[in-house]
């Protein structure tokens, strides 16, 4: 176990919201609240550090290893920091079909940085992500909570000079 | 036009909210099963409907339910499988984000007829904001009385929690779901036991997917005779699509089943042919882990007679020459597409969301990426087709869940079909290599 210290700590308001989630689940059964509590710690954090780990396996009082190899499964985590805005790319058959690889080289080259990698200014991440369940209305890619569809080079041109802003 | 059961109202303002869903008939099924049925009689209507599970699998709900077990004293489940992640499906999304009353009336409904006194909602965490739909849409159910304790003065109690998945197309897979709703790694469990016997937290549970419960509710108001007088044979009732690729109008449908795959296609109702200039080269009809046939064999049955958007007609000579209708995802590609390119894509899919449990699939699916990635960019050589059927076949079936086979039948069927594309690439390595480069020669229609 990496030891770490104890650093990280909710909001109120997101403390009170986790023991509301806790609370949800059947008595003995609180581990269940482990992804909405990874996800309401990166919320607050920007991203998913062993310090936060740490302090969700103490909140759930189990091992820190169990919120390691839940937190490393899953890819909604980000275990490094990333920039303000989280480009998700979908990458997925359908919207290659629609002119997806070409829109996502465009955005590459435009913000100049690689899959997995953030802006020097630290405004951008662009990660790769499997189907973003919109195969309909691609190419498309989600920020935060936002889904941004039917891309084309211009459009991406527009999204990023308004979050550059 | 076709008969709608799920998106009959979805264009009305407003239908997101509770009020609005509630003025256009809105848990009239709950009152109606709450108040004058038992749970046993619900289940009932379900089976005479002959409803088959929307997920992907279509296994008889009704059937499905009545396999859950009821030891004395133990807390029983149902889960709501919101995980939708296979590429080219989005209909669940769709549902959920305009209509999420529907889902939570069919919660309601179901959880009745099982005895469930908490259910949960497992929704893929990309879905955040519909996450917050659904939240939402509870809120106002609870505060109507028609969740919480008491519903309805009835002496029902219920309670629905929405849990955020973390990004794992495995997590789809109703016991790797379990297992991620139990916070662990999303990792498939051994069948048996099945879940209707020891599923959430050991408990009976029964996991049904967005579409099937939600069409719950309307199976409860107008009967399950009714419900299976739509459709064709035991493809009962109306099922929702979603189109996308080189389609004029890609987007999700409502059908009802029995319609032809043509007419689909090419109807002014749904998506209106191919986009202009350009003719049908292949789709994929369920989902992107089905087989993928050609223009030519998705049209037709083997006797030549239409093909039909069905459970049956779709899977017509078995999954090698025939398809499945799974979830729905209807993929449809024209002349420019890349079939060994589409087929690494969706190889590369599957590597990635392998949860690595089982060998087969662990290396399995990593070996036809690098095999597919090689003869996409002109470097494969003609074993390596062979090679790829060979794999495919080895993973098929030989693993504990159904991810192996997902991975498999997309590369097999895609061999089998356009095995020249596949040729012309070893053949003409500098020119397959080039961006956009697509084979083009006649195709094989076994």
């Amino acid at each position: 176990m990496i030891e770490t210290q104890n650093t990280i700590q909710f909001t109120p308001d997101r403390l009170a919201k986790a023991q509301e989630i806790i609370a949800r689940y059947p008595e003995g059964k609180q581990k269940s609240a482990l992804l909405p509590l990874l996800h309401l710690l990166q919320e607050q954090e920007g991203w998913t550090s062993a310090e936060g780990m740490d302090y969700v396996a103490r909140m759930l009082d189990i091992q820190a290893i169990e919120v390691y190899e839940v937190a490393t499964f899953y890819t909604m985590f980000h275990l490094e920091p990333v920039g303000k805005h989280v480009i998700e790319y979908c990458r997925t058959g359908p919207c290659c079909l629609m002119g997806g690889e070409e829109v996502y080289d465009y955005l590459k080259k435009r913000l100049g940085i690689q899959a997995g990698q953030t802006t020097p200014d630290g405004k951008f991440t662009i990660k790769e992500v499997e189907c973003l369940a919109a195969c309909g209305m691609g190419p498309v890619f989600q920020i935060r909570e936002q889904y941004y569809m039917h891309l084309t080079n211009e459009r991406v041109d527009e999204i990023i000079n308004e979050l550059s802003k | 036009m076709g008969k709608k059961i799920l998106l009959e109202h979805i264009d009305v303002p407003g239908i997101e909210t509770f009020d609005v869903y509630r003025k256009m008939g809105g848990y009239t099924a709950v009152e109606k099963a709450i108040k004058t049925m038992t749970p046993e009689a619900v289940v009932e209507e379900v089976k005479k409907s002959g409803v088959r599970g929307r997920g992907g699998a279509g296994f008889p709900m009704g059937m499905k339910w009545s396999f859950l077990a009821k030891p004395e004293g133990v807390p029983r489940y149902l889960v709501c499988n919101a995980d939708e992640s296979e590429p080219g499906t989005f209909k669940d999304h769709y549902l959920m984000k305009h209509i999420p009353h529907l889902l939570i009336e069919g919660m309601i409904v179901s959880s009745f007829a099982l005895g469930a006194n908490k259910s949960f909602i497992y929704v893929r965490g990309e879905l955040m904001y519909v996450i917050r739909i659904l939240e939402k849409a509870i809120e106002e159910a609870k505060a109507k009385g028609f969740l919480g304790k008491n519903i309805l003065g009835s002496g029902y109690d219920l309670e629905l929690v929405v849990q955020p998945g973390g990004g794992a197309y495995i997590c789809g897979e109703e016991t790797a779901l379990l297992e991620s709703l139990e916070g662990k790694r999303g990792n498939p469990r051994n069948k048996p036991p099945f879940p209707a016997v020891k599923g959430l937290y050991q408990s009976p549970t029964v996991v049904n997917n967005v579409e099937s419960i939600a069409t719950t509710a309307w199976i409860i108001n107008n009967g399950g005779e009714a419900y299976a007088a739509i459709g064709v044979g035991r493809s009962t009732g109306t099922k929702l699509i979603s189109a996308s690729g080189h389609l004029n109008r890609p987007g999700v449908y409502e059908i009802e089943l029995g319609v032809p795959v043509e007419d689909f296609i090419y109807a002014d109702e749904w998506c209106r042919g191919i986009r202009p200039g350009h003719k049908l080269k292949a789709v994929v009809a369920g989902g992107s882990s089905v087989p993928i046939l050609p223009a030519d064999l998705i049209l037709k049955l083997a006797n030549g007679e239409k093909r039909l958007m069905s459970y049956e007609s779709l899977s017509d000579g078995g999954f090698a020459t025939g398809t499945m209708l799974g979830s729905g995802g209807f993929i449809a590609m024209d002349e420019t597409s890349c079939i060994v390119r589409n087929t690494w894509n969706f190889a590369r899919f599957y590597h990635h969301e392998s949860c690595g449990q089982c060998s087969p699939c662990r290396e399995g699916t990593g070996w036809m990426e690098k095999v597919l990635h090689r003869l996409e960019y002109g470097h494969g050589n003609m074993h390596d087709i062979d090679l790829l059927v060979d794999v495919a076949k080895k993973i098929e079936g030989n693993t504990i869940c159904p991810l192996g086979d997902a991975a498999a039948w997309p590369v097999a069927s895609a061999i089998r079909h356009f095995r020249e594309e596949f040729e012309w690439h070893v053949t003409n390595p500098h020119e397959a290599s080039q961006p956009g480069a697509v084979y083009r020669g006649e195709m094989a229609l076994v």
